[in-house]
């Protein structure tokens, strides 16, 4: 159970939240073949160290968040709001 | 028996006017209030309380205290009780475990079933063996199990989890952690204190006349401080990432977990004393220092009449003269502090005769205490990522590096005198009450709307050395005993295993299983250590610890259980349903009424008349804004800007993998105002969904999404006189068929309730009207709609009525006609799937699904006996090849009441799906039957004319 500095509630427990897994990109759909497409569905980086992952306050404020976490000391180096970073 | 209590002893724990009576094996008992449940039976008399885990030897108490290895009993039905812990009460049925036939005599102690089972690696050789003999080894294993009985009868408890968010939080009661705790406190900081025995104290509680002053001054500042939460008889288990700390707070033989977030963890944990590995350091009457301090201080009880003392330090000193103060004769003490002085072995059959000392002299006793040194318990340390360091000069091991967010006090750094560990308890809370309250500050700085808290002062405080005092390095005399009490594990097994290849510490601890008892290495961890370096002519730096993982100590799993939280939810006409003889059904997390007596005649009252259900736990979004229309264009497969106000639409969901994952309809109630309706399980999914897109990939369209499935009771009024009724009780709404058509949406006043929503769609297959009414009205509406309706025929049906006439009508029930794997060709919808939208989720899997087909389809399957209702989930089989092949299964059947047959719904191999196909349909008893598909889904109406008349 870590601590997710949620940018809109403040330090929680990340048992308030869903983990949504590695951040990935979207293909664009009218050009991507599907080998493009399968592996944004299943294939994963699995890095040892910093990793971009998506997580939702759903318990919160039901914000998407993107979250860079290293993933082999737990140390979160961020975390952003999605939609008011793509804004 | 005689009794071995002492006339009063100063701070004895014991109340003397409080007589307890229990039992220890079918024989009565007597103790008093505060006594355990080992001192209680060592007053009386008892020496040996267990038989050993391999070898069946007698044991007794070793430590007297929660991690003795020999107190394991049984309580009434709870087994693995630590008798050198628990309390004492009234009517305790307390017996021995493991021992066959009784304690005194075990038969497998005489036998000696050795050989191979009894080696080091025993697992490892046996389980490579031919299987054929498995199930032998397994049934003499199984007699060998010293654990206690489970009795399956006893009604499982429930034990409520709570979550904590102290700023400091202590692990252990002692000196150093009530000094630690009260600076803490006294900083401005918020503590939890939490302390394994039952008072706090620790060391102190024992520590003779001497120790009594300042434990009351501690005790008296700890009780007036309203800061400090005291969690006494509780164990930190374990401690985790962000400092999440696991706390198990024990109330006699009930647990509970208290996940505490801390911002900084003190761990005064103190010191474990050690075993000496000799001859005999197993047999009942030798005993660690500490357990003679404790039965004599504690519980007054005379451990033995006549004593050798082995020290090396204060703590062995400190027992001599408690011992003396007892009135036990001390024959000898053998300082071993001194080169000369040696401890060779302990002799005597089933107990304690004599103890053989250097130069072969032997002294009779019938107690033997030693004092050789400490086990460092730095278990929460290490989960907290260091790796502690051994240091020769006081022959333990001590803490390393530690993270900013802990820190450790007292005992478990160094030695001193009680203001010495006090003084550094101080030192150690005054600090980590800084770093806690910096951490607090920065965290409601990071918290929107907070009030700012108090910053606090940067500078750390320099926390005093508190060296650890020189020690001899004593693990192991010159001759061998055991080095792992739970497990029966001698030093000289630790050799062979070494011998054998195991050169790492790690996997000779596997090997031998040597700290992987129940005590998990505390006594005896450092011990297994130098043992292993000494046959592996290695130092102990350079052998290192073994991993110290969670929890500290064992948990229940009733502890790690908790209760089960999910809620359960009730309509707003629940009440109505219970006293009109509804049969519930549990519909996830809903109580909804499955029928109220008879499912086929409430289907042909709806059928001729007219039904009304209660469909409450619809999912229900509702939608608004300017660019609804796009988010439904993204999320359903078909298309929604030619939607008008007014229309209803039917819409599936598809994730991006092309999976259906849900279907529902959607109304454009005014321009920028909409009403989704989703599958009752998919409420919270669906609106998850639709933020999810809206957040991460449309942020500027302007859509506000709420949950409303808790807003609205729903009921469906069908059949052919279902207008007729709602136009008894709807105003302010024209429902005649030309202005209130088929898949239309209105919002209207219901039996004088505004603001309800209509919706004329067609589930079931009639003509129907689906009424969404604010909650608290649901009943009123309910109830109306039942009055009116009296001379109409007018009955309630349930869930099984409505399942069967969406089967009649071949609707799909996401989840139960389609699963994990079914994409939306699959299940038929390929009309809904438009494929020139420029975008929707799932697209690109849907266009390849039907530009090469879908290799499945979703059909309706009518057997051709049409009194055979095959099971769901039968399996469909090709049998015209030799070997029969499974080419589909049923998803869905019934009788149907209206067709007098039965009808099912099935997934099969889109070859076999032709319309006219007879298919073979294995039933789980084995025979076979025949079915025909049809060429669509439905099997009443296919032409719809009920629905839009
Ligand atoms: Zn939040």
């Amino acid at each position: 159970m870590l601590v997710i500095v949620c940018p809109h509630c403040g330090p929680r427990n990340s048992n308030e939240f869903s983990f949504l897994g590695e951040r990935s990109s979207r293909p664009a759909v009218a050009t991507t073949t599907p080998d493009e497409w399968r592996r944004y569905l299943y294939t994963k980086d699995n890095a040892a160290g910093s990793q971009l992952e998506r997580w939702f306050h759903v318990s919160g404020c039901r914000r998407f968040l993107d979250v860079e976490r290293d993933t082999v000391t737990n140390e979160i180096r961020s975390v952003r709001d999605v939609a008011e970073d793509a804004r | 028996m005689t009794s071995h209590r002492l006339p009063v002893q100063p701070g004895e724990l014991i109340d003397r006017d409080d007589l307890v009576d229990f039992r220890w094996n079918g024989v009565e008992h007597g103790g008093f209030a505060g006594d355990t449940i080992a001192s209680a039976l060592a007053a009386g008399g008892v020496e040996v309380f267990s038989r050993s885990f391999k070898y069946r030897r007698p044991r007794g108490i070793l430590t007297a205290d929660f991690h003795d290895p020999n107190l394991f009993v049984q309580v009434g039905d709870e087994p693995n009780v630590r008798a050198g812990h628990r309390r004492l009460a009234p009517g305790m049925n307390v017996t021995a475990q493991g021992t066959w036939p009784s304690l005194e005599f075990d038969a497998r102690a005489a036998n000696r079933i050795v050989g191979r089972f009894l080696s080091p690696g025993f697992y490892y050789k046996t389980f490579i063996s031919p299987a054929s003999l498995r199930s032998t080894y397994q049934r003499i294993l199984r007699r060998f199990g010293a654990g206690g009985k489970i009795d399956p009868a006893t009604p499982p408890a429930h034990a409520g989890k709570r979550f904590a968010h102290p700023d400091v939080l202590v692990a252990g009661g002692g000196p150093a952690g009530m000094a630690a705790a009260l600076a803490a406190s006294h900083r401005g900081a918020r503590v939890m204190l939490v302390e394994e025995n039952h008072r706090l104290g620790g060391h102190l509680l024992y520590g003779g006349p001497d120790a009594a002053p300042p434990l009351a001054e501690l005790c008296a500042q700890i009780e007036a401080d309203d800061a400090i939460e005291v969690l006494t008889d509780s164990v930190v288990s374990g401690r985790y990432d962000h400092n999440w700390v696991g706390v198990v707070e024990r109330h006699g033989g009930e647990e509970h977990l208290v996940k505490a977030r801390a911002k900084c963890l003190v761990v005064a944990a103190g010191k474990i004393e050690r075993p000496f590995v000799f001859a005999g350091n197993d047999l009942p009457g030798v005993m660690l220092s500490g357990a003679v301090s404790r039965l004599i201080n504690l519980y007054s009880v005379a451990p033995g009449t006549r004593v050798v003392v082995a020290t090396a330090n204060e703590s062995g000193d400190a027992a001599i003269a408690d011992l003396e103060r007892a009135g036990v004769e001390v024959a000898e003490v053998a300082d071993l502090r001194r080169s000369s002085s040696q401890l060779v072995r302990a002799i005597g059959k089933g107990k304690l005769e004599a103890v053989e000392l250097s130069g072969g002299r032997k002294v009779e006793a019938d107690l033997l205490v030693t004092a050789v040194g400490w086990t460092t318990p730095t278990s929460l340390l290490n989960m907290a990522g260091d790796r502690p360091v051994y240091d020769p000069a006081a022959a333990r091991f001590l803490p390393g590096d530690l993270p900013q967010d802990v820190l450790a006090a007292g005992g478990i750094v160094g030695d001193g005198p009680v203001e010495s560990i006090v003084e550094h308890g101080r030192f150690v809370g005054f600090e980590a009450g800084r770093r806690a309250l910096t951490t607090r500050a920065a965290w409601q700085r990071l918290t929107p709307r907070a009030e700012p808290s108090d910053e606090v002062a940067a500078e750390s405080t320099d926390i005093p050395e508190l060296p650890a005092a020189g020690h001899p390095e004593l693990f192991a005399g010159p001759t061998d005993g055991f080095v792992d009490f739970s497990e029966d594990v001698k030093g000289s097994d630790v050799a062979m295993a070494v011998a054998e290849g195991y050169d790492s510490m790690e996997l000779a601890k596997r090997y031998t299983t040597a700290t992987m008892g129940p005590i998990q290495g505390k006594l005896g961890g450092v011990n297994a250590v130098a043992v292993h370096a000494a046959a592996a002519a290695a130092t102990i730096e350079a052998t290192g610890t073994t991993s110290w993982r969670p929890p500290y100590a064992p948990i229940t799993l009733g502890a790690l259980a908790g209760v089960d939280e999910d809620p359960v939810r009730y309509s707003p006409m629940h009440d109505w349903h219970v006293a009109n003889g509804a049969t519930p059904i549990v519909a996830g997390q809903w109580i909804r009424p499955d029928h109220y007596g008879d499912p086929s005649r409430e289907v042909l009252n709806t059928r001729s008349n007219v039904g009304i259900i209660d469909a409450s736990p619809l999912g229900k979004i509702d939608l608004r804004g300017r660019d609804v229309t796009k988010l439904l264009d993204f999320v359903y497969t078909n298309r929604w800007e030619s939607l008008r106000v007014g229309a209803v639409r039917y819409g599936v969901m598809c994730a991006e993998d092309g999976v259906v994952f849900d279907d529902g309809v959607t109304a454009r109630l005014e321009a920028d105002r909409y009403y989704m309706t989703t599958t009752s399980g998919g409420a919270g999914r669906v609106w998850n969904w639709l933020d999810e897109w809206l957040q991460t990939s449309f942020p500027t369209w302007d859509v506000r999404t709420t949950a409303v499935t808790d807003g609205y009771a729903a009921m469906n009024v069908a059949g052919p006189r279902s207008r007729e009724l709602l136009e008894r009780v709807a105003s302010e709404v024209d429902l005649s068929a030309e202005s209130f058509a088929y898949m239309n949406g209105r919002v209207a006043t219901v039996a004088g309730v505004t603001d309800c929503i209509i919706l004329r769609i067609g589930f079931t297959g009639e003509l129907s009207y689906e009424v969404h009414v604010p909650a608290g009205y649901g009943l009123h509406v309910w109830q109306s709609l039942l009055d009116a309706g009296s001379d109409l025929g007018i009955a309630p049906f349930g869930l099984e009525a409505q399942r069967i006439m969406r089967l009649e009508k071949g609707h799909f029930l996401v989840g139960q006609d389609t699963d994990g794997l079914t994409k939306a060709h699959t299940a038929g919808v390929g009309g809904l799937i438009k494929v020139d939208k420029a975008d929707f989720s799932g697209k690109p899997e849907l266009l390849w699904e039907g530009e090469s087909g879908a290799p499945r389809r979703l059909v309706a399957l009518q057997p051709v006996d049409g009194s055979v209702v095959p099971p769901e989930a039968s399996q469909i089989v090709d049998s015209a090849t030799e070997v029969s092949r499974t080419i589909g299964r049923v998803t869905s059947s019934r009788m149907s009441p209206t067709l007098g047959r039965s009808i099912c719904l099935a997934i099969v191999d889109t070859p076999y799906g032709e319309g006219g196909a007879t298919l073979t349909v294995r039933l789980p008893e084995g025979r076979d039957i025949a079915a025909t598909v049809l060429d669509h889904h439905v099997h009443l109406d296919p032409e719809g004319e009920r629905l839009r008349g």
